[in-house]
């Protein structure tokens, strides 16, 4: 199923995000943020290191309790919503991608047990499907086979990122959270992710809020784009627009930052 | 210090108390672990606390005790547990497994079928079955509370990717009632099958870890497998060289420096009376006194 369709199939939003505030004591760490996120959509979140880009992400995904707002996924209250509700729709329907792979991967069990972990925990019980299913996600983050029984210790960076991503997709979520996917990894590792994830979010159809300070990131992979500064959105639109034609101070800053290679 | 100078079965009545509520509470939820304040005993944590505070709370006078060490009746742990309550209770003690009323014991299920009766305490090394996997006590309490149990699938998994077949032999992890994942202690997954539907009272005590858990008479204990690599309770490939039974989880006993071997019930117990009945194995009909 192409984008398109998948908009045209379903004409309410995804997630519903409404005046979603956290704060750590007296400090804001998000505030007031509103969007919505349509099916096939990826948004973008750039802002510089402590905008409250992560806290946002975090509350989005349930890792933490908001002070304030309201998040709605397919009309259900997230934050209303049992934790065992919650647990598993982080298991099935949403995939979260953290920055660093090795806190979040198991480390002592193999490449094809960390991929069927997901499959296990939703109640798969037969083996062979389960190491069929993995060695077939491997192949799609261009993973060995042969590699399926090795620990992620002996894969580099690049390869325990793609991991990862395998790991997290392999139950087929339709909701993906990405906090820095590239980030800790060098500008060509970098590249080949970037054109594997643009790959998998066009083929599967999947929503993507993806958090991020690289523009490039963005520019490649996002549709929309939201500003952070200080935890307050201060500018969204179009990714192309945002970033070709920056209103606020901040982005305009932000956009002449980049180095021009 | 005269033996007197103990209350009977050496724990005070207020610990037995505390011990009997966390029993009861892990009667009521069947594989749930339950905490208690586990007290020190004079004897080392690893060589059955756990299951000697719960056998403690467990006795009255008119208790027949037996105590048995993979399997076997006379070796050190069983010998000074059995001595310990003797003393400290003067309950009468057995190594028959169908006189005796509380049977304590380290990593076997009798062969004798139990009788309902009848209270098998186990020792408990480390009660948590997805301890080695996940590392965080709040997180594996969480992981009960919600019951994610992927997590003991990976373990199987793991092991069939490594060795081509579930290589866990002892400590297999049971699914309890439909509900919570529990670590059977470390009985050989021969003995997995005799957990489920047992007519006796199953107790297990961990002392260091400080968790008891239980499993009522009659309850369903399923171990946890995969479709396509089905439980299977597993034993050496003999039949006792004593006793001739073919249905006995064995001992390997290497004999001499030239590597004979032979094979042996664990049961001690089951053994004896297997060869009173009239049984005999390889080596016992050859020469009996080398044997002994």
């Amino acid at each position: 199923m192409t984008v398109m369709e998948n908009i045209s199939a379903l004409n309410t939003p995804l997630l519903q995000v409404d005046g979603l505030t956290k704060r750590y004591g007296a400090r804001i760490g998000c505030a007031d943020v509103s969007f919505d996120l349509w099916p096939g959509e990826v948004l973008g979140i750039v802002g510089e290191s402590g905008s409250g880009k992560s806290t946002l992400l975090s509350c989005l995904a349930g890792h933490q309790t908001p002070d304030l707002g309201r998040v709605r996924y397919e009309d259900r209250d997230v934050l209303a919503m049992a934790e065992t509700e919650r647990r598993r729709l982080s298991r099935t329907d949403w995939a979260y991608v953290h920055q660093n792979p090795r806190d979040w991967l198991r480390m002592g069990v193999s490449a094809g047990g960390n991929v069927g972990e997901r499959l296990m925990a939703i109640g798969g019980r037969h083996y062979g499907q389960i190491r069929e299913t993995a060695t077939d996600w491997l192949g799609r983050v261009e993973i060995a086979s042969d590699r399926i029984d090795d620990r992620p210790s002996a894969f580099s960076g690049g390869m325990q990122q793609r991991l990862q991503i395998a790991r997290n997709l392999v139950t087929s979520p339709r909701l993906v959270f990405m906090d820095e996917p590239t980030g800790g990894l060098d500008v060509s590792v970098q590249a080949r992710l970037l054109d594997l994830l643009r790959g998998l979010v066009r083929d599967l159809g999947l929503s993507v809020i993806i958090v991020t300070h690289d523009l490039a990131v963005v520019r490649l992979l996002a549709h929309r784009l939201m500003v952070m500064k200080s935890g307050r959105v201060v500018e969204q639109g179009l990714t192309d627009q945002v970033l070709d034609d920056p209103q606020h101070a901040y982005t305009q800053l932000l956009v002449s930052s980049v180095l021009q290679v | 210090m005269t033996d007197q100078s103990y209350n009977f079965a050496y724990l005070d009545e207020q610990t037995k108390r505390m011990i009997r509520r966390a029993i009861l509470k892990g009667i009521a939820v069947p594989g749930y672990q339950v905490p208690f304040a586990s007290r020190e005993m004079p004897m080392p944590y690893g060589w059955g606390t756990g299951g000697v505070q719960v056998t403690a709370a467990c006795l009255v006078p008119e208790d027949r005790l037996k105590v048995i060490d993979q399997g076997a009746d006379d070796t050190t742990n069983a010998v000074s547990i059995r001595k310990f309550f003797a003393r400290t209770a003067g309950v009468a003690t057995t190594e028959r497994t169908d006189e005796a009323t509380v049977i304590q014991t380290r990593h076997r299920i009798p062969e004798t079928p139990l009788t309902p009766d009848q209270i098998l305490v186990y020792q408990v090394p480390i009660p948590e079955p997805l301890r080695f996997l996940e590392p965080r006590e709040s997180e594996t309490r969480k992981m009960h509370e919600l019951e994610e149990y992927g997590l003991m699938h990976v373990k199987l998994y793991e092991d069939i990717a490594r060795h081509g077949q579930i290589a866990t032999s002892y400590a297999y992890p049971v699914r309890v009632e439909g509900r919570y994942v529990m670590d059977p202690s470390p009985i050989p997954k021969f003995d997995n099958p005799k957990l489920s539907g047992c007519p006796a009272i199953q107790l297990f005590g961990a002392g260091r870890e400080q968790r008891i858990y239980a499993l009522p008479p009659w309850t369903e204990v399923v171990s946890l497998d995969f479709d396509d690599h089905p439980f299977e309770a597993s034993k050496a490939a003999h039949d006792c060289d004593l006793c001739g039974a073919g249905h006995s989880y064995l001992d390997e006993v290497i004999t001499d420096d030239q590597g004979t071997r032979m094979f042996v019930c664990s049961d001690t117990d089951f053994c004896a009376g297997r060869r009173e009945a009239g049984h005999q194995g390889r080596l016992w009909a050859s020469q009996p006194e080398a044997a002994e």
